[in-house]
């Protein structure tokens, strides 16, 4: 297939347990996972928190704050304004946080793969 | 305030006088066809490798790919469906609309970046990385075709009725003839231009769409002084209902009712993320990063334009008027045309049918490329043939497999026209939550996730919501069902979701912890490592 074979034979002799086992990529499964799940949580029990009040508070959502816009319309509304929040508060969390790690470790493994020479220092890519 | 002057507009909205703009609306519809048609072409000379047939050489920057995201996000019922609903059952309405979008939150935060860093072409490409391939990609591909069918077929019944009422043609016959030349179209879209040229038809197509829906917003807003509450104050009136802003007018009739929108909103915003069509066009970008740009772009757009649909969906109540639509051909999907007509007459008109059009054109064509990648690449190439088939093979089978797929969309649209299909959507989504997205989720972020708790989940998710949608209010024994006179149904709600999902993660767990075979922790680690790192990735098919 051209060119995809290539990628292949790159991670072909990477030890990938041995990188699982390095701090530098516990740290990245750290901070990617405790933003992705403590935000999925959050984000599905305020939707979920949602539909039940327009389920069962019909009421509540009914109450009218500003001439015809009622407490339903601004949750709802809030529910984008969230929802656009998290995603810029995720992209520039990945922006900090995770992408430099990342392309760290990528770079370092990927680097040693291509040494023109084939010698594959391995331990020098921790 | 301007009411009364609105209400004696109300009448101008003349039904019959649609019919006069047909040929306009052939013909601004024939312009959008020729324009994609040498953009397909031109995109097509590139067309060498299975990447560059399926992942469009993974060459689309991430604005264009989270426009393309859209253009395939946003169908006919999203555009005309909603916007009917709104105008129809107000509030209810809109809350589809927020299910729709939260639900990418779950494809920005847990899926897109992960799934592009792992597979190559197709959903089961990530779910059997770590598991053994056979039986995984065999379940995986399955309900691929299965969410891809379900889809597909809704999207071509409804383009029957979408014909009715937009080309005034209201014979079979002749709803048949347009029938095959959308599916047509289509074939020659994804024979031709592969991933490239489908994604391009997607592109344009969002661009049409969104600006359509932001010149209509912009417009009854302004004859609303910018005021959201006196538009919602009109839309009352109009509708004698003040009701209409509040929840609760189609769903909360019943306590069923009620159980039945929790059950709908759980596979919408679990659906989404495990849509095959969806993730397929993660793999159109070069990196991972360009993945979470398109998610970006996309939440932007499809937020965007569900706030428009807001709008749109009251401003016709307001400005049409409920009874005016639902006496309409099309009946509630025909608000947003009939919007269209009464602000700015034949031209809009015409320009958004055409849109319509090119709407059901543009997600035909990404759910067919999706089938077709599926069979070729995880059924013939590595089942049938056990990976021995070369990618010239492949890309010819797939392509093969897209004239078939191509055939049966138009025989299936030609003879679930009329039907009452809509639910086949719900059930896409429900069928995706619970087949797919528990395996996706297992598989990314659990260690001892094992190869039977993935087939248990898979065939688990798949056949509790299409057995669960069988024997349910929408096939018999209710007034609205699809079929007519029998009545075997025994499950009191309209979509699974709330009973597959669940299910399907607890098979998954199930089969897991039972399995006595444990799993490769070096493919494990691999996985891992890949998928937060991005090593090995598939890089972008230099020309």
């Amino acid at each position: 297939m051209g060119n995809e074979a290539q990628p292949q034979d790159v991670t072909a002799s990477v030890d990938f347990q041995e990188v699982q086992q390095t701090e530098r990529f516990k740290t990245l499964r750290k901070r990617h996972r405790s933003f992705v799940f403590p935000m999925a949580v959050a984000f599905l029990l305020w939707y979920f928190a949602y539909v039940l009040l327009a389920d069962y508070a019909v009421g509540f959502m009914s109450i009218k704050v500003w001439g015809n816009i009622n407490v339903g319309l601004i949750l709802g509304l809030l529910q984008f304004v969230t929802t656009f929040g998290i995603t810029a508060w995720y992209v520039s969390y990945s922006n900090r946080k995770l992408d430099p790690i990342a392309a760290g470790i990528r770079h370092e493994i990927e680097g040693h793969q291509f040494d023109k020479d084939g010698n594959v220092i391995r331990g020098a890519a921790k | 305030m301007n009411t009364n002057h609105i209400s004696t507009l109300v009448p101008a909205v003349n039904v019959a006088a649609l019919k006069d703009t047909t040929l306009l609306n052939m013909g601004i519809f024939a312009l959008f066809v020729a324009v994609t048609m040498v953009i397909v072409f031109r995109a097509s000379r590139n067309n060498k490798t299975a990447a560059d047939y399926y992942a469009a050489g993974r060459s689309f920057t991430g604005s264009q790919n989270g426009t393309a995201i859209a253009g395939d996000y946003l169908s006919a019922a999203s555009f005309l469906g909603i916007t009917g609903a709104i105008a129809i059952n107000g509030y209810d309405g809109f809350l589809y609309s927020i299910g729709f979008l939260v639900a990418w939150l779950v494809a920005l935060l847990l899926v897109a970046e992960l799934l592009r860093n792992t597979g190559k072409f197709t959903m089961a490409d990530v779910l059997s990385f770590r598991l053994r391939q056979r039986p995984v990609r065999i379940a995986a591909a399955l309900s691929t075709l299965a969410v891809c069918f379900f889809y597909l077929l809704a999207q071509m019944a409804g383009a029957g009725s979408l014909i009715s009422l937009l080309l005034g043609i209201s014979d079979w016959g002749g709803q048949a003839l347009v029938i095959i030349v959308v599916g047509a179209l289509m074939i020659m879209y994804v024979l031709i231009g592969g991933m490239k040229g489908t994604t391009w038809v997607q592109i344009i197509k969002a661009i049409l769409l969104i600006a359509g829906a932001a010149v209509m917003t912009a417009w009854v807003l302004a004859i609303y002084g910018f005021n959201l509450s006196n538009l919602l104050g009109s839309a009352a009136e109009a509708a004698n209902n003040p009701a209409v802003l509040n929840p609760g007018l189609q769903y909360g009739k019943t306590e069923t009712s009620k159980l039945d929108f929790m059950s709908l909103g759980l596979a919408l915003v679990l659906g989404t993320a495990a849509l095959p069509h969806v993730l397929m066009r993660f793999y159109t970008v070069p990196t991972a990063k360009e993945a979470r740009k398109s998610v970006v772009w996309s939440i932007w757009l499809i937020g965007l334009f569900y706030l428009f649909t807001l709008v749109l969906g009251y401003g016709a109540a307001a400005l049409v008027g409920a009874d005016t639509i639902k006496s309409a051909p099309g009946g509630v999907n025909s608000a947003a045309p009939l919007l269209a007509f009464h602000l700015g007459g034949p031209l809009l008109l015409g320009f958004i049918s055409a849109v319509a059009f090119a709407t059901i054109l543009a997600v035909v064509a990404g759910l067919t490329i999706t089938a077709a990648a599926s069979f070729a690449h995880d059924i013939y190439a590595n089942v049938i043939s056990k990976g021995k088939a070369d990618a010239t093979t492949e890309v010819k089978v797939a392509r093969r497999t897209v004239v078939v797929i191509g055939i049966l969309a138009i025989l299936g649209g030609i003879f679930a026209n009329g039907q009452n299909v809509a639910f086949l959507v719900a059930l896409a989504f429900a069928v995706a939550a619970s087949a797919n997205l528990p395996t996706i989720v297992y598989s990314l972020f659990w260690r001892r996730f094992t190869t039977q708790g993935a087939v248990w989940s898979m065939y688990g998710g798949l056949a509790s919501a299409i057995l669960l949608i069988t024997f349910s209010p929408v096939v018999s024994g209710a007034k609205t069902s699809m079929i007519q006179g029998a009545n075997f149904a025994f499950f009191p709600l309209s979509n699974p979701g709330i009973v597959s999902i669940p299910l399907a993660f607890l098979l998954g767990w199930l089969g897991t912890v039972l399995d006595k075979r444990l799993e490769d922790p070096a493919k494990q680690a691999e996985m891992e490592v890949r998928s937060l790192t991005g090593i090995g990735a598939e890089k972008a098919v230099d020309h």
